[in-house]
């Protein structure tokens, strides 16, 4: 009988607890975040998509080669004389026109070793995590600032002063043995 | 009162009686579903430190209704196996024994559906068809879990109805009525002549009844949470064991059907505890229809306090829901044939001498 009272008791005391704690918690503020509202506060070294300032690239392909992944691709392209490329921000001075630097986000892999190897620092983290997209080709970022044509017609620069350069030099060759050839036969006809 | 009106107003009895029988299913218990669906929803979420719906509508408040339009459109789905006529009748005749309850609550003194002098006793009997159909539809899935969930509920159901049963026996022997109104009516003035605080009148029986009228309330509460199905005795839906039991099979809006019902019950029960011992639709502190000599203000006055003291004790279901595990079946079936029919059965003796004095 004793117990049978006791239990009562425990089952009211404890029903009354149970309420009085789930009472209080309807007034506690909510940890909901709304998130496309209201985003988390993310951690101060979070590591996300990846952004390039064009301005800044020299194209030394060092991130491409620290890549772990090989998510980077990068083409250079000399620059003919005469054509100013101006300098970077910290004062180096740029030579090389980048006509192709892709990075394929469906392989990259966050894992910032890119940024520490950039003598600019032109390539780093950003804040953007939300980027998903339907198809995974759409994931290739192409960051270069020159249009197509403008990159076709920088290849075609190149390749006209080394045709030249070739030219001149298959020239002075040429001309040099014609000497050469020359002095031999005289040589031989002496 | 509201008949007369409609009578007048079509000028036959027939209409008077359709519309009549029609009004608390549009007026009260769809809106009151739609509001407790979402009510459940928000106060779920804040005790757990969340926000719940909140997208639809400020606060989410229109989230029901995009969830019912989302019902409406869904596929019926029927198994190849089910027995269909069962399966198909077991909804209408959960929502039927539900909404039948409603015939005989006193809203308001200006509006009771049906004014019977048996009004408890009809309500408890009618609600016993819930019952069946719950079994029909766990019988007709055919699916073991929705049987189980069935049988539980069956099983638990039949155990809960003697504790409500005697108390309800209690306060008929206290105020000599079985009529809802009469009920209510005894109890107006202000809250100490509610039945919970002995009832109307000031004499050594109010006094000495007080305790006894508590214990009365706490064990009709109990078993009211038990026969309509809620957490703690939700083992007839038991979602993580039973994969909500009964009404696994249904979709669309059979299902929706069923979570009507389900809503409406806990307004149903809410209403018959706030009859029996909270004065069902009196105001606890006078009329302002009174102060003011505005008599057409009561009826209006009485409909909201109802529906305040309703609301406030389907909230409570919910505050238990969200405090409380779900009871095993043998825990189930001790508190209630160990602990609730004994004390409802000692109260009975108690109340009865009292009454005595």
């Amino acid at each position: 009988m004793r117990e049978y009272i006791k239990n009562i008791w425990t089952a009211v005391v404890t029903i009354l607890i149970g309420m009085k704690v789930t009472f209080k918690h309807l007034f506690v503020p909510a940890v909901t975040i709304q998130y496309p509202d209201v985003k988390p506060q993310l951690p101060e070294r979070e590591r996300n998509r990846l952004y390039v300032n064009m301005d800044d690239c020299i194209g030394c392909d060092q991130c491409a080669r620290a890549c772990p992944v090989n998510c980077i691709t990068i083409e250079t392209v000399k620059a003919i004389p005469g054509e100013d490329l101006g300098k970077t921000s910290n004062g180096k001075r740029k030579a090389l026109w980048v006509t192709k630097f892709d990075i394929d986000f469906a392989k990259c892999c966050y894992c910032q070793l890119c940024v520490f190897p950039c003598p600019t620092e032109c390539i780093y983290m950003t804040d953007a995590y939300e980027f998903s997209e339907y198809e995974r080709r759409n994931l290739l970022y192409d960051f270069v600032t020159l249009s197509p044509e403008e990159r076709e017609e920088k290849k075609a620069n190149y390749a006209e002063l080394e045709a030249k350069k070739a030219a001149e030099k298959a020239a002075a060759k040429a001309a040099k043995e014609a000497a050469s050839t020359k002095t031999g036969e005289s040589k031989e006809q002496k | 009162m509201i008949y007369h009106f409609f009578f007048n107003l079509t000028g036959s009895y027939i209409w008077a009686d359709i519309i009549q029988s029609l009004l608390p299913l549009f007026i009260f218990i769809l809106p009151f579903a739609l509001f407790a669906v979402w009510l459940e929803r928000k106060v779920s979420a804040h005790m757990q430190d969340r926000l719940g719906p909140m997208r639809v509508g400020k606060h989410g408040w229109l989230q029901t209704i995009a969830d019912i339009l989302k019902l409406i459109q869904k596929e019926d789905i029927v198994a190849t196996d089910n027995d269909k006529p069962l399966f198909n009748l077991a909804p209408v005749l959960v929502f039927v024994g539900t909404y039948a309850a409603f015939a005989a609550i006193p809203f308001s003194s200006a509006y009771i559906g049906s004014n019977i002098n048996l009004g408890v006793f009809f309500i408890v009997a009618v609600s016993s068809f819930v019952v069946a159909g719950i079994l029909m539809a766990g019988w007709a899935s055919n699916n073991k879990y929705s049987l189980l969930g069935a049988m539980r509920s069956a099983a638990q159901i039949i155990s809960y109805e003697i504790p409500t049963v005697l108390v309800i026996i209690t306060i008929v022997m206290v105020t000599g009525t079985l009529n809802l109104n009469t009920l209510s009516q005894m109890q107006t003035g202000h809250f100490w002549n509610w039945m919970i605080l002995g009832g109307p009148g000031f004499s050594l029986t109010k006094i000495l009844l007080i305790p006894f009228m508590i214990l009365a309330f706490g064990i009709i509460y109990i078993s009211m949470l038990a026969e309509v199905n809620r957490t703690p005795f939700d083992i007839p839906e038991a979602e993580s064991e039973l994969v909500s039991g009964y009404h696994t099979e249904y979709s669309g809006m059979k299902f929706a059907m069923f979570f009507l019902a389900e809503y409406a019950n806990m307004f149903a029960v809410s209403a018959i505890v706030t009859v029996l011992f909270f004065g069902g639709y009196q105001s606890p502190i006078g009329y302002l229809g009174n102060l003011l000599h505005a008599a057409w203000l009561i009826p209006i006055e009485q409909l909201f306090w109802f529906t305040v003291k309703g609301l406030f004790f389907v909230f409570v279901q919910m505050w238990l829901r969200w405090t409380l595990p779900r009871l095993r079946v043998d825990q189930l079936m001790q508190a209630c044939w160990k602990y609730l029919i004994p004390l409802a059965f000692v109260n009975l003796i108690v109340v009865g001498l009292i009454t005595l004095i």
